[in-house]
């Protein structure tokens, strides 16, 4: 008798807890890895938080980390311990984890939602899935800001005008790193534009590049931060600067500095998410769940409300609309715009992912001269 | 007397004396070592194992001879100097290891490792990983079935593999075994599975090159009296069709000379040269960077160091001497930094040195500088000095000073009343007390500039960063571990030869902290 009840009690709880267990197959918790700034906020009020008004108790903890985001990753599935659900990294970092195996490949098709219009993730995204793990949210470039007070009557079209010191006298911000700066150093020392790769392969482009590189060298300040340039722009301590878009859009309509964009041949680059390899079918099945949401065609539209930076979707692009607070048209902002984007470069990954060991070495060597 | 002498000394219960009162000490240190154990242990687990195990990497080379075993093997006998590509054993091997790499997503992993040493090699792994599986090797599954309908059964090589011709066809086997491993790791039952097109790949090139099999079975020797006749496809051609830079015996030369596992080529890299297959050879001179960046931390240590004595002395000084009133509010001064954040205080030291900045701001509205002639203070040597000097001078003013507060004011007084001027007073009795805490303050100082990272990241420009910068960006964004560890251990063989250097020249049992 006794047993039997025991056997019963048992067996009830068990269904109950299954029932339980059925309920809450996916994780009620979920670490997003992002840069920080006002990047990450665009996410938390275009993803996170509609995904927390749908999802009760589900509860979203943010990590500044995607600066070191490959390294801590490596560093985490060397002890075993994966504590990240969901990373935001830019495409070559995405390729490099996917090459390490620290990211999860997936189907675009079967993760991803198909688009408003009806078209299929793989066709929505096109060429901007750039690796089997990457799944892109934004198209953003990295390009220049100039002083409008400091170039006089005749404000620069041109990006050479970066390597003009006569015409435009005053320090130059450049990233302290070869990518960008090389290609550059060679569209402006007279290289076709669907050469440029082809030279820079070769030792005789990387010197060529480094020697153009080096009629500036005393004129530039180098930085490693993206906040650094809009700051030298507006102290006025440079006359212009490589940056990333949307951090020039700050700092020319959310803080009216006499700043504009020199869009000539910004270089185009993506930032996406990517699934760390190796999570619990609990906290995938979450992960899974809001990818789909995060990356649908509204979401990434809504993302553009708040910050300069294109949505990875071509469905998305009609839907971009207004500032959430100045209110102004967001399109004309993005690089991705017909008049901003008449002259642009393409970001070659694959070339840097081979390259990127070699030039760095000459390049940092030719610095420290 | 000479019987008692020739014997040890013993104690009372008859053991010797020697080995009785060892015993005792024994005892007693195992009990000190028991207090200090908690200790100890945090030490290692959190400290010492970590680090070492970091340091380790700068000489660990295990992923050629992990993910390319059976390549590795044979390529050993690779003569790197006819510059001619290796043979089909070194093919048919690496084709072998190439399926089960790309199998287990390992070969972009090794493709980045060697990528270090050989541009182009990432993306020729990453390449070549897409197609090995689907090569045209399947001709050989097809042709040893058409001799007999029993080669497609795996239970066939089964038999076969695991039986006595296993020793004949060494490289089939060694496929077979890992297939079978494979198999274990996926959860499939192996004699379920297809058998794998390299594993007929391994067995036709190891028939046609007369493997013995005389004893074997039947259908064995059928097959090596056949495979003469088989139609062939070219390994070669399969990895040049996937990427032609396979013809560059290069790429060979870089995996032959990194399949040991261990490798000086960290350490080589790390003082600008690198390993050949001649030996160590250093880089162009376009790509040195390392001696510059060491030398260059060196002497900016010691500037900062010296920069600190100079500063901080007086400050000191001043402390150990006023009434205790006033010296409580300067050490709140000393202090403050102390409590504010790193980051602020270097982004402080922009703002003031900057050209539009505030030191240069007065200086022209004093009228000492031109507006269009504005100073450079920020973004190179001097920037980083002054902003670390300004950081580290705590660490100098208060081992100073706790020193010379010890320095009983009558010695100067007796010095003066003995007919001493202020000056040999000084120099002559105060000073030479007062060393020890210069020394404590040298070294403190010295050895945290040398492995400052932040504000030279941020105020250093190109002229003004430290060693630790490249060793950073080795870990956070190139992933060259091995090349950060090895800079490390070096950077870290330097601090210790400098204390070494320093306790034979100054002693360290004169360096005080109060």
């Amino acid at each position: 008798m006794k047993l039997t009840k025991t056997l019963l009690a048992s067996t009830a709880l068990t269904v109950a807890a299954g029932a339980a267990f059925a309920e809450s197959h996916m994780a009620s918790d979920m670490t997003l890895v992002s840069w920080g700034g006002a990047y990450q906020s665009s996410q938390q009020k275009a993803y996170v938080e509609p995904y927390q008004a749908a999802n009760e108790g589900v509860n979203v903890v943010w990590d500044e980390s995607s600066a070191e985001a490959v390294a801590k990753l490596r560093a985490m599935n060397e002890a075993g311990n994966i504590t990240w659900d969901l990373v935001d990294v830019v495409a070559s970092d995405a390729i490099r984890l996917c090459d390490e195996g620290l990211a999860m490949e997936i189907d675009a098709d079967e993760v991803l939602a198909d688009g408003d219009d009806g078209s299929k993730a793989s066709d929505d995204f096109g060429d901007l899935l750039v690796s089997d793990c990457f799944i892109p949210q934004i198209v953003y470039s990295t390009t220049f800001g100039y002083r409008t007070d400091m170039v006089g009557d005749t404000p620069p079209t041109s990006v050479c005008a970066v390597f003009d010191t006569e015409t435009y006298p005053g320090k130059r911000a450049l990233e302290k790193r070869p990518i960008n700066n090389m290609e550059w150093a060679l569209l402006c020392d007279g290289v076709a534009k669907d050469e440029v790769y082809d030279v820079l392969e070769t030792a005789e482009g990387q010197d060529r590049a480094l020697a153009k590189l080096d009629t500036i060298k005393d004129d530039v300040i180098w930085w490693s931060a993206g906040a650094d340039t809009p700051q030298l722009l507006a102290d006025g301590e440079i006359v212009m600067g490589s940056t990333y878009n949307g951090r020039l859009f700050s700092v020319i309509e959310e803080q009216d500095q006499p700043v504009a964009m020199l869009w000539d041949a910004q270089v185009f680059d993506l930032d996406g998410w990517i699934i760390p390899a190796g999570l619990s079918e609990e906290r995938l099945a979450r992960v899974k769940d809001f990818v789909k949401f995060a990356t649908d065609t509204q979401r990434l539209a809504d993302q553009a409300k708040y910050i300069s930076y294109g949505p990875a979707r071509a469905s998305s692009a009609p839907l971009v609309g207004q500032h959430a607070e100045l209110g102004i048209d967001m399109a004309p902002h993005m690089p991705t715009d017909p008049n901003n984007a008449t002259n642009t470069f393409l970001y070659n990954y694959e070339f840097w992912a081979d390259y990127r060991d070699d030039i760095d070495a000459k390049f940092q060597a030719w610095l420290a001269q | 007397m000479a019987e008692t002498n020739a014997g040890p000394m013993l104690a009372a219960d008859g053991t010797p004396l020697k080995k009785s009162l060892a015993r005792a000490l024994r005892r007693q240190k195992l009990r000190a070592l028991m207090l200090i154990a908690p200790l100890l242990i945090f030490v290692l687990v959190t400290f010492v194992i970590p680090i070492g195990d970091m340091l380790l990497r700068s000489v660990k080379n295990d992923i050629v001879a992990d993910t390319l075993p059976a390549t590795v093997e044979v390529l050993g006998d690779w003569d790197h100097d006819a510059q001619e590509l290796p043979g089909d054993d070194v093919w048919t091997a690496f084709y072998v290891d190439m399926w089960f790499a790309a199998e287990r997503k390992e070969h972009t992993r090794l493709g980045t490792r060697l990528n270090y040493e050989l541009t182009g090699v990432s993306s020729l792994f990453r390449k070549t990983g897409r197609r090995v599986d689907r090569f045209d090797t399947d001709i050989y599954a097809d042709q040893f079935v058409a001799l007999n309908p029993e080669w497609e059964a795996p239970q066939t090589f089964a038999a076969m593999l695991d039986g006595p011709a296993a020793d004949e066809l060494p490289l089939t086997a060694d496929a077979w075994a890992r297939w079978k491993e494979f198999n274990v790791e996926e959860g499939d039952a192996v004699l379920e599975e297809d058998v794998p097109d390299f594993v007929y790949t391994a067995l036709h090139y190891e028939l046609s090159q007369g493997a013995e099999v005389t004893g074997a079975s039947e259908r064995l020797r059928a097959a090596a009296a056949a495979v003469g006749e088989f139609e062939t496809v070219s390994l070669r051609d399969q990895f040049a069709d996937a990427d032609e830079d396979w013809l560059d015996p290069e790429v060979w030369k870089t995996i032959q000379l990194y399949s040991p596992r261990v490798t000086p080529g960290y350490f080589a890299n790390a003082a600008d040269m690198q390993v050949t297959p001649e030996g160590l050879e250093s880089r162009p001179e376009n790509q040195q960077i390392y001696g510059v960046l060491f030398k260059r931390t060196l002497f900016m240590s010691l500037v900062i160091t010296g920069s600190c004595i100079l500063l901080g002395y007086p400050v000191a000084w001043l402390l150990a001497n006023l009434p205790m009133r006033v010296a409580n509010l300067l050490m709140i001064l000393v202090l403050l930094p102390f409590w504010t954040s790193l980051l602020v205080r270097t982004s402080a030291w922009k703002v003031m040195l900057q050209q539009q900045g505030v030191v240069n701001d007065v200086l022209v509205w004093l009228g000492l500088v031109a507006d269009d002639a504005r100073l450079t203070m920020i973004n190179n040597q001097f920037g980083t000095i002054v902003a670390m000097t300004h950081i580290l001078l705590p660490f100098m003013i208060l081992p100073m000073y706790s020193v010379m507060q010890t320095i009983p004011p009558s010695y100067l007084r007796a010095a003066k009343s003995l007919g001493a001027t202020n000056w040999t007073a000084f120099w002559r009795v105060y000073f030479p007390q007062s060393v020890p805490g210069i020394g404590a303050g040298s070294i403190l100082v010295f050895i945290l500039a040398i492995g400052y990272y932040i504000t030279p990241e941020i105020v250093g420009g190109n002229t003004g960063t430290f060693i630790s910068n490249r060793i950073a960006y080795h870990i956070s964004s190139s992933l060259n571990w091995g090349l950060a560890a090895a800079l490390g251990t070096i950077l870290l063989v330097v601090v210790l030869v400098l204390y070494w250097a320093y306790d034979r020249i100054v002693g360290i049992d004169n360096v005080k902290l109060g």
